[in-house]
């Protein structure tokens, strides 16, 4: 065995990682908030938020409303953008000091940076990318719910002696709390021993555009490699019935619409009302971004299309007149 | 500027559509599937070949699985990679990321010549992309995660595009770094056994032969454990096909399109 950093008789408490851009919480620590609680609840121990960064009091409160009883704040002017080196440095000390059972983070690209390299440094355990989080029955650890092969196989994963358990979870996965601006809650600043000179990464240019989130959306137009490049009767088709656009992975990579529209294994996993699959096979690493839905509309030229066999709705046609006609169908209903 | 000696790791993943859960069992049934080279390593091969033809160096290809991933290197080798090596032994089976970024960390130090190791994003069989900064930790070098673009800067260092959520950021790391490459970044080239550089077949190592505490590898060094293994379930589809003409279908569509979206 790797000996872990602390035993599980010496370690208390639920944590989530609260990831912050500008001071904002990222939508997925809110998600991770709302599940938290319940775990936190059900087990009888505190929920704790670990939130690094700079000038982040606001998101310490936005963090209490939405469920945590305790927020540890490290506040340095070094966590102000992500870098491995000063997240993984100071989310160290803060846990080897104060011991957390548990430790959630969301499956987003800095949480996933994160996380690898703490768990390795904690020489912990890590289930990656759960798609559920419960509390087994006599055990009281941790059993993180995953999908492997492309989608086609779950498993339950637990870690039975390393301390703290970690888990990611994908964003979209859990609901969105509402938050209770009264709620009462403990924000304590905890000191940080951070230099410039620990920090190996130079952040030379960051783009963040004000993207779309999917994983909210009630309704999805998705379409992928046979939409040939063009996105527009799809983004009208959308737009008519108040949902946005999303695509397969080929549809990105090709440079068609941008990463954060992309469904799938590697993309968002959502769950609309409705999504409106156009010009996309259907390859596992693209349905597991889709199963939960309600409805399923799949327009695909190829009778064989394995889409098809995970829609409720199928029309085999070239999806253009189709959309066509179906906008004209909805605008005709319209005032 | 010196030439980079890239070592990178790839992983030989059975066909994800291949794959069954045992309907008694609740195990794993791989048998029947096929395997091939994890998908994405196929990128952090292509973009390692990309960098040596810029800078000069080496490629080394590092895999940890079973006797039968050797031919599956032989892919990589005939892509044009300079050296394969390939870590198996039973110890090894059976390993969660610790372990395994454990494993490849000593592969790599027992390589001994390198600034720069590459991986896939993430292995189509199960793990999401944990394994690269744990071979960063292990090893105690920088990592990029999520790479979409690599060059090397004047002052030696590694520039970095990388993908953040809702965009991207440009980092600089000093060498040696781990670096995971974003998929679908790049056409990997198709094998051709004129680009094969050297004759030798791939290394094999055991766990002896890297020299560390055999508690620390596979099944036995794992923290983790897998609990219950079942197929997943999507909910029953009505896999209706609707007939006519495009204008009948669509207005059949619209039809049910509104009550779906209608509110309760
Ligand atoms: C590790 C890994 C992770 C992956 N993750 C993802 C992921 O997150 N998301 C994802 O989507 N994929 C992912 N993939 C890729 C996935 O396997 C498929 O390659 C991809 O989903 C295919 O995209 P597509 O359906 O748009 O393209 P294609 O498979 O090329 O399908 C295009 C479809 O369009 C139809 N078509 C063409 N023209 C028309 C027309 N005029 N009218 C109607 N239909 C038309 C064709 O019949 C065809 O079915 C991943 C792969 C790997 C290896
Ligand atoms: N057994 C292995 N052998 C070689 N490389 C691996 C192995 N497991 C993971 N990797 C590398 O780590 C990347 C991410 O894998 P994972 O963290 O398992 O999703 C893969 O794309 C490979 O580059």
């Amino acid at each position: 065995m790797i000996p872990s950093a602390y035993s599980p008789e010496a370690a208390r408490g639920l944590w989530v990682f609260l990831e912050q851009e500008g001071g904002q919480l990222e939508g997925v620590a809110l998600e991770l908030l709302g599940k938290g609680r319940e775990l936190a609840q059900a087990r009888g121990v505190p929920l704790t938020g670990l939130l690094l960064g700079q000038g982040v009091e606001g998101a310490a409160r936005q963090a209490i409303a939405h469920g945590a009883d305790h927020v540890l704040v490290a506040e340095d002017p070094l966590l102000a953008p992500y870098t491995t080196d000063a997240y993984a440095n100071v989310a160290t000390q803060i846990v080897l000091d104060r011991k957390p059972e548990t430790l959630l983070l969301g499956a987003t690209p800095n949480g996933r940076d994160l996380a690898g390299r703490l768990a390795v440094r904690l020489r912990t355990g890590l289930t990656a990318d759960c798609t559920g989080l419960a509390w087994e029955g006599d055990t009281g650890l941790l059993l993180g719910e995953v999908s492997g092969f492309g989608g086609g196989v779950m498993a339950s994963i637990k870690c039975a002696r390393h301390r703290p358990q970690m888990a990611t979870v994908r964003p979209g996965i859990f609901p969105l709390p509402s938050p209770d601006p009264e709620r009462a809650g403990r924000i304590e600043l905890v000191p940080v021993s951070l230099e410039a000179g620990e920090i190996r990464t130079e952040i030379l240019e960051r783009v963040r555009h004000e993207g779309v989130d999917i994983t909210r959306a009630k309704v999805l137009v998705a379409g992928g490699r046979g939409v040939k490049g063009d996105f527009g009767p799809l983004t009208e088709f959308a737009r008519l019935l108040g949902g946005e656009v999303g695509a397969s992975r080929i549809a990105c990579d090709l440079g068609w619409i941008g990463r954060d529209r992309q469904i799938g294994q590697t993309g968002f996993v959502t769950r609309p009302k409705l999504v409106v699959v156009c010009g996309i096979s259907g390859a596992t690493q693209f349905t597991v971004g889709i199963k939960a839905a309600g409805l399923i509309v799949a327009i695909n030229s190829d009778p064989e299309a394995p889409i098809f066999e995970e829609a409720d709705l199928c029309v085999v046609d070239d999806l253009f007149p189709i959309l066509e006609a179906l906008i004209a169908e909805l605008k005709r209903g319209m005032p | 500027m010196k030439a980079l000696d890239i070592i990178v790791c790839v992983k030989v993943v059975p066909k994800p559509e291949e794959v069954t859960v045992h309907a008694e069992t609740r195990t794993l049934d791989r048998a029947q599937a096929r395997s091939e080279l994890n998908p994405p390593d196929m990128n952090a091969i292509e973009l390692a070949l990309a960098l040596r033809e810029r800078h000069g160096g080496t490629v080394s290809l590092l895999s940890m699985g079973p006797p039968f991933a050797a031919p599956y290197l032989e892919v990589g080798l005939a892509m044009g990679a300079d050296r394969a090596y390939l870590l198996s032994d039973r110890l090894f089976g059976g390993a969660d990321t610790l372990p395994t970024s454990f494993a490849l960390a000593k592969g790599i130090e027992k390589i001994g010549e390198w600034d720069l190791v590459l991986c896939g994003e993430e292995s189509s069989d199960g793990a999401t992309g944990q394994v690269p900064a744990g071979i960063a930790e292990w090893l105690g070098c920088s990592q990029i995660t999520y790479a979409m673009d690599l060059a090397l800067l004047p002052d030696g260092r590694l520039r970095g595009e990388r993908e953040i959520r809702g965009g991207h950021e440009v980092i600089a790391v000093p060498l040696p770094a781990v670096v995971s490459v974003k998929l679908g970044v790049n056409e990997p080239r198709f094998m051709d056994m004129e680009r094969r550089r050297s004759p030798e077949p791939v290394t094999v190592w055991s766990a002896g032969n890297l020299g560390v505490d055999p508690a620390w590898l596979g099944f036995e060094g794992s923290p983790t454990v897998v609990g219950a293994v079942w197929q997943a379930k999507s909910p029953e589809r009505q896999r209706r096909f609707l007939e006519g003409m495009p204008q009948e279908k669509a207005r059949l569509l619209a039809e049910q399109i509104r009550a779906a979206v209608s509110p309760q």
